[in-house]
Parts: structure tokens; sequence; C-alpha cells
């Protein structure tokens, strides 16, 4: 995976073209075409114990355009596959939503959006990489900020190199940010915040200087493409991720799934980052913060209670956290600190829990 | 009992006066008994008893029935209903023989039907009826002609003597036949058109349905004509009159035709006046029941009638009626019926093999048609007894009770809602109507099995043409959906492959295609 966004770009390129020719020679031989793909129904999802997330199993799905029901779907595939290559082709990246409404120019048709979103997903486990790698990209966005270099591949942009720690805002992480080569960096660490706020408050705070880090918002559960980022700032540049969400079940999962990834992207094992750390805030800081709380709603219950059965949640320190949550009825926002000071928690807490993370 | 007192309040007298009172006078009093109840249903009667008697005479005598019908207003400028209309039935049977005339129309229970013979008629009271009721409302005299060679025309004028019981004759003319053979029958009576209009149509539409053999001509008060067109010249073949079965007597019969009789033995006696019974049968019969084979009929007292009418039901080696006397419609009649008054997408016909009843013999002909242009959504019940359409009490009716109770419809994988008719025809030599209204059969065991079976057979009919009309439209749809995305795949490809140009994808149509064929064919010789 430490291939680069261009040489990524050319693999799946050539899958797509290997895809063709099967098709291609299958008719000419007078065989209703066929292709094979990972079955992504809910008994083919397993939690792998050594990557620590949902991989899809071993059972594999075969769509025949022989087959009536399978033909309209195929079709869209078929389209599909020739639609990404040519945005590859072209340098042209496209949201879900343009995904849909392109299909029609080619006499294709999606009943909605959530049809075209399946096959782009069955797209994905067909060739087993993922849409950013054929420049699909979902609406929502999240930012990054900090002192890092990177050089477009985007087509008008090629070569032009940026340094993201040039604006205050942060840099949205979007297609040509995703696809940029990875120059250089004086960063020892990431911090992946869970809001825009706290985004802010670390960039006004110098959190970047202070901990030679690069601040990134998820925006709330972030979207694939900052998975992917963060995935490629873990392993191409080796820094840590630490992650910083609210105190409640929500926020843990925030954490859980860039750590370990959605069972919606088991048939994808290139999402995650298994060494990021959850600073917090955890239901035990809560206490020892003494943070203002508000009463967990039936809905936090209710989640508590899924998460604890759930095998990324096995180990022990996210038990007693779930534990402590169920015990109290307690959660708390990431701004609680405040209470405090606007500093304390970049001055106090941060320090304290990074400390407490590397003895674990 | 407390405080019982004898008497009902407002009785003067304690005293009953008692009288006789003739069939026509009960008829009179009870004609609700006969199907007319109000201004609207004796309308609906009338017409119905009428163009009975005139189809029955037809195919006694295998003439390709011509009925003429019409309906007008006695007095054009009465509007409110109930109001006097003339009816006039006319047809082109054998006629009635001009002495019997008089009674065959003007005395109540007397007619040439009491045999057992398969026809409409059973009662001897239907048009009777009708005649007496046109006399009660409007007091005018019934007229009928009628020729049965074609030479000398009739022309009688009767009323009812309903005390009595006996037609009077109120103006009685002989005149030329003009090579016309026939009886008009022409009524006055009050009705009500207005309220029986749709059972009066529906009554023709349904005959027509059972009769397409016949020209059928109705003509409405307000002048509009129907005309139900003959679309085949076959005709079933005229009834057989039969002897009664053992199984269907009772004693008072038994001791009318010991009385008629002169044979000298019981054995002889047996053998001639009954079905079923030939000479060998009686003795063994006899033996049986412990009667001397050699003693003569008259010599029984009643009391050995008795006995030997009992035994008779229960001895169970006399062959069960022969069914040879009945006349079923046949599929090829009821197809051409089914085909011109309903003309649906489907029909299937099953005649279900003679069975009996208490000594009568009867056949079941069930057919159940689909779709089409006419039928509506749902199950559309059409019931004939002896090909009379019965379109009152249908919920009373064992055919009813067949389709909506014992049989289970799912199974067959037919909706509830899809737009079926079901045909039932029963044909017997008598008929268990509950009344003599004729409208609805009694649910003896042996005919709801029958009806039973052959629903169950046309159902299963129906249920494979369904199946296979689903598999052809699927078919279809299949080779279209291939039209519509094997060119759009082999272009994709093309593209994705970087060729020049697309794969030849025509041998997958064709082979699609081919394939089916295939499997239809394997289908057919399967079943
Ligand atoms: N159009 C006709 N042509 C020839 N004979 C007729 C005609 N109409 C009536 N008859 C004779 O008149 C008789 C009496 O008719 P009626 O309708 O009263 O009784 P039915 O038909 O015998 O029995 P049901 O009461 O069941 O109708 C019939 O049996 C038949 O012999
Ligand atoms: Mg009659």
């Amino acid at each position: 995976m430490k291939s680069s966004p261009t040489a990524r770009k050319r693999e799946v390129q050539e899958m797509l073209k290997v895809l063709g020719e099967k098709i291609y020679y299958q008719i000419e031989n007078g065989v209703f075409p066929e292709i094979e793909m990972p079955s992504r129904s809910v008994k083919n999802i397993v939690y792998d114990e050594k990557l620590k997330q949902y991989v899809v199993g071993k059972n594999r799905v075969k769509r025949s355009s022989k087959n009536i029901k399978h033909l309209r779907p195929f079709t869209q595939t078929i389209w599909l596959a020739f639609f990404v290559d040519k945005l590859i082709r072209e340098g042209k990246t496209s949201t879900l939503r343009d995904v849909y409404y392109s299909a029609q120019a080619f006499g294709i048709e999606f009943k909605d959006q959530a049809e075209s979103d399946e096959i782009i997903t069955d797209l994905e486990a067909l060739l087993g990489r993922a849409r950013e790698d054929y420049n699909v990209y979902p609406e929502e966005r999240s930012a990054i900020y900090g002192d890092i270099t990177i050089e477009y591949t985007t087509p008008g942009h090629e070569g032009k190199r940026l340094n993201l720690a040039s604006h205050p805002d942060g840099y949205l992480i979007g297609p040509s940010l995703s696809t940029a080569e990875l120059v250089e960096t004086s960063a020892k660490m990431v911090f992946a915040v869970e809001k825009g706020g706290l985004f802010t408050r670390f960039v006004e705070n110098k959190v970047h200087e202070k901990y030679n880090a690069l601040i990134v918002d998820t925006a709330g559960q972030p979207p694939r493409s900052t998975r992917y980022f963060l995935r490629r700032l873990n392993q191409e540049l080796g820094l840590p991720v630490y992650v910083l969400t609210d105190a409640d079940p929500y926020g843990m999962h925030i954490y859980m799934v860039i750590a370990s990834g959605s069972a919606n992207a088991a048939h994808l094992t290139e999402l995650t980052v298994p060494t990021a750390k959850w600073l917090g805030v955890t239901a035990t800081d809560i206490e020892t913060y003494r943070l203002p709380y508000v009463r967990l709603t039936d809905e936090d219950i209710k989640r508590a209670y899924e998460l604890k059965n759930d095998p990324r949640y096995r180990d022990e320190r996210f038990q007693r956290e779930l534990d402590v949550f169920l015990r109290k009825q307690k959660k708390a926002e990431l701004e609680a600190f405040a209470k405090y000071s606007l500093d304390y928690i970049v001055d106090k807490y941060l320090p304290d829990k990074l400390k407490e993370v590397k003895e674990l | 009992m407390k405080g019982c007192s004898f008497g009902r309040e407002g009785e003067k007298s304690l005293k009953e006066t008692f009288s006789e009172i003739s069939p026509s006078d009960f008829f009179y009093r009870n004609r609700d008994l006969a199907g007319f109840t109000n201004p609207a249903r004796a309308l609906y009667s009338t017409v119905r008893e009428l163009v009975e008697n005139s189809l029955d005479a037809c195919e006694l005598e295998s003439i390709l029935p011509e009925v003429y019908v019409r309906i007008t207003a006695y007095d054009p400028l009465e509007e409110a209903e109930p109001k006097k209309y003339v009816i006039r039935v006319q047809d082109n049977g054998p006629g009635v023989e001009p002495e019997r005339l008089p009674e065959a129309f003007g005395k109540v229970l007397y007619g040439s039907k009491y045999k057992l013979r398969q026809s409409r008629g059973m009662f001897g009271l239907g048009g009777t009826m009708a005649i007496l009721y046109g006399q009660i409302t409007s007091n005018k005299p019934v007229t009928i002609e009628t020729s049965v060679d074609g030479v000398k025309r009739y022309y009688y004028k009767l009323m009812i003597d309903i005390e009595k019981n006996k037609p009077i004759i109120v103006e009685k003319k002989v005149g030329e036949g003009n090579g016309l053979r026939g009886t008009v029958v022409e009524l006055v009576m009050e009705g009500d058109y207005f309220r029986s209009s749709t059972k009066i149509q529906e009554y023709f539409k349904q005959t027509a349905l059972v009769v397409p053999y016949a020209n059928i001509t109705f003509i409405e008060p307000s002048g509009k004509i129907f005309y139900f067109l003959r679309t085949t010249t076959e005709m079933p073949p005229p009834p057989k009159e039969t002897l009664p079965h053992p199984h269907g007597i009772d004693v008072e019969f038994m001791r009318r035709t010991i009385r008629q009789s002169s044979d000298e033995s019981l054995a002889k006696f047996l053998s001639k006046r009954f079905h079923r019974v030939g000479l060998k049968t009686a003795i063994k019969f006899l033996q049986y029941a412990g009667i001397d084979p050699n003693r003569s009929p008259k010599s029984l007292s009643d009391e050995e009638i008795v006995n030997m009418v009992s035994a008779m039901h229960r001895y169970e080696e006399f062959l069960p009626p022969d069914a040879g006397c009945l006349s079923p419609l046949g599929e090829n009649i009821l197809a051409a019926g089914i085909v011109k008054e309903l003309a649906p997408e489907f029909f299937t016909i099953v005649t279900r093999p003679p069975s009996a009843y208490s000594g009568y013999p009867f056949i079941v002909e069930v057919a159940l048609a689909y779709g089409g242009k006419i039928l509506e959504n749902g199950i559309k019940l059409y019931r004939f007894a002896n090909r009379i359409p019965l379109l009152y009490d249908e919920a009373s009716d064992v055919s009813w009770k067949v389709i909506h109770e014992e049989i289970d419809w799912k199974r067959y994988r037919i909706p509830q809602d899809a737009p079926i008719a079901v045909i039932v025809n029963i044909s017997s030599t008598r008929i268990p109507y509950k009344t003599v209204g004729k409208e609805y059969i009694a649910d003896r065991p042996e005919i709801e099995r029958e009806l039973k079976n052959a629903l169950r057979e046309t159902l299963r009919k129906l249920s494979a043409y369904l199946s296979r009309r689903s598999s052809e439209e699927h078919e279809k749809k299949k080779i279209n959906m291939y039209l519509k995305y094997l060119p759009l795949i082999a272009n994709f490809s093309k593209e994705l492959a970087k060729k020049s140009r697309p794969p030849n994808y025509k041998r997958l149509l064709s082979k699609g295609e081919e394939e089916e064929r295939q499997k239809k064919i394997e289908e057919f010789t399967d079943s």
C-alpha cells in the first residue's frame, strides 16, 4: 500500500482492461459473460482478529448476464467500470451523486442514488480497491492543517506543491488532496478531532508547533476519503494517529471506525489505521476532570449495549469505559474543558492523555 | 301456563270453520312460493316461465328454437311503476293439441312433464301461474294461439276459475295455419319493469349462454331490441323418458302402480315397471325381501307394500340409474355459448360421469372461464339446472357453498380477485330444488361431491394455464431484456478492452431464444 496514487491508478486501469477483455472474449465465444466477486452479504462479513477489523469471508458471488435478475446490475457494473476508466484517463473525479446522474447519458438507469452507490460498492469488491482509487468521492469533506508538503497529481496542477500550514482554516480533504503525493513533513504525529470548533482551537493554540502535529477535522464520523488519507499519513509517513472525540458511545465509535473500519466497507482492507489510539474523552475522564455532563439518552444507552457485544470492542479498556458510561449514565463534550480555561485542553489534558496512552 | 286463555285477542268465536281450497286457490294465496312475490319479481317470473315452456317444447322435438319476447306498456300514457304490461312470447315449437290447450294453460298442476324425463318444467305450474297472476292483477283473459301442423291455427281467450281450478273459455276461433307451427302466449299483468330490467336482461344473457342454438329476440318496453343469435346448430339430443328407479319411489307411488297393473306375478311386475330391474334381479330382490316372487301384486297388504318399499331402498344390488335418458349440454354447445356470451381469454369444461341421488340420475357440467373482455374481477357464478338460469338466492345454492366454502383456492394459486366465471349446469330427471320457484338447489351430498370434483379439475386446468402463460410472458420479457442490455454490455466491454469493434452479441440473443424453445418442448413432453 506504499505505492503512490499515480501508480495505484495505473493498477486500477490495468484491472479494468483485464475485466473488459474477459467480458469481450466471453461474448465473442458465444458465452453469456459472467463476473465474480466476494459476497457482501451479512453472513459473509466476519471479524478478523489479526487485522482487528471486519473483512469479507471466502464466499463469492457470480453475476451472470444470462440471469434476468442479474442482467440489469451486471450492465450497471460494466458501465461503471467503463465510466471510471474514462474518469481516470481524463484525470477527472466524480462524486457519488455525479455517478448517479452521469449514467443517464449512456442509457443506463438507476432508480435512485442508493442503487448507484450499491453498484459502486460492488465494483470496489470486484476490484478489491476503494472507490477513491478510481476517482469517485463522497460529498462530505473534512479538513487538515499542519506542516506537510504535497504535490498534486490532478491534471492541470501536476507537479505543483503546497504546504498545508499555509492557510489557518485548513485544507479540504478532497479528491486532489487524496491523490496528491506526500512529499515531506516535519510532523511527528496526527491529531484527529471530531469537531470543527476544536480543530480551530488547536490551530489557534499552535498545537501543530507545540506537538509537531498535523491536525485533522473528521467532521463527525469521517468520510472514507478522510480515513483513506489518515491511513496514508500513517503508512506512508509512519505518523501515529491520535483520536479525540466527545465522551459518549457515538464519539467512541468514531475512533473505532478509524482504527478498525466499518462493516459496510468490510470488502476493503485499506481504509483503516489499526494503530490509531483513542485519547478520549473517556467516560472515566468525565469523573477525573469533573467535567460538566448531561445524562445519557435512551438512544445512547442502547448504542452502548450494542457496542459491548461488538467484536471490535473486545479490548478490556473499551469494555471498561462502556461499563462506566452505563453505570454513571453521563456524557460530556470536548468543549466541556472550557470550564477551566480555553487552553486547558491543549496544555493540560492532551499531555496527560498522551502519556497515558503511551503507557498502554 | 298461568293466565292462559283460549283464543287469541280479537278473536270473536272459538268455533273454527273448515273449508277446502283448490290447487289454483292455494297458489293464488301462496304465490310467493312460485316466485310471484311483488310486481318486479312477478314480471321476471312470467317472462322466465313462458320462455322455458317454449324452449322445452322445441327441444323435445329437436326444433332449433326461435323465441320472440316482447314487453310493452298496456297504456303508453301511464308512467308510475308498477303498471300494466302486455307480455307476448312466441315460439316455433310443436304447438299444443287444441283439446289439451285449455287445461294446459288454465289449470294449475296440469302438464305433460310429470314424467321421469329431463325438462325445464316439472310441476305443471309455471306458465299457468303467470296467467293466473295476470288475471288477478289485470282482470283480462290470456290469449293463446297455437298450431301443431301449420294447417290450422287455433285462437283461445281463457280465464281461470280459481276456486274450481278450471279453465273458462272466453273465446275460441280456428283459422288458417299458413304453414306456421308454434305457440303464442299473450297476457296482461301488473309489473315493474324499472325494477326488474336488470334481472330480465341477465336472464336472457345467461339463457343464451347455455342455449346457443336458439335465436332469441327480446324487445323491452322502451322499444330497444336485444338479439341473441344462434351460433351453433348442434342441439343436445332430446331427453328420453325413463322408468322410476327402485331407490327413488315411495309407498304411495307403489300403491298406485300396483292398482294400474294387471301383471300376474310380482317378479314380472317389478321387471316391467322399474328401471334397472330385470326378471333375474326382481327374483333375487324378492327373495332378499322375503316375499314370494310368484304372488300377485294386487294380493299385497298395505303393510307388505310398506315393507317391500323399504327393502327396495335398502337393497344395494340394483344398478345405479342409467343416465342415458339425460341430456346434458355437452362440451361443444357449452363452448359455443361461452365464446359467444363471455368471450374469455381461457376456458375449460369438465363433464362428470353420471351419478345418482335417491334413484334419480344426474350429470354435473362445470365450465371455468377466465379473463377476456367481459369478465370483471372476482368470481361470478352462473348456475343452471336443466338449462334454466337460476338468478335468485345464490348464496343458498349448493354450488355457492362448494365454491366459497369447500374449495381452497390458494392451493391452485389463483388469486381470489381474478376475473373468473364458474358455470354450473346440473341435468337430472328431478332437480332437487328447494322451492317450486326453482331458484336454488339443495345440498345433496352426491351432487355436492360431483360439483367439487368437477370444479377442482377445472381449477387445475386454469392453474396450469396461468402458470404456462406467466412463464411465456416471462420468456418474452427475458428476450426483451437481452435485446436491451446485451448491446450495452458489448459496447462497454469494447471500450474497456480498447477494441475497435464491439463483440458479436447476436449469437447470445439467438441462443437465448433457442434455449426457451427447448425448455418449452421439454415442459410439454413432461406434462
Ligand atoms: N309454448 C308451449 N308449447 C307447447 N306446449 C306448451 C307450451 N307452454 C306450455 N305447454 C304445455 O303446458 C303445460 C303446462 O305448462 P306449465 O308451465 O304450467 O307447467 P310445466 O312446464 O309442465 O311445469 P313447471 O311448473 O315446472 O313449469 C306443459 O307441461 C306443456 O305441456
Ligand atoms: Mg313450465
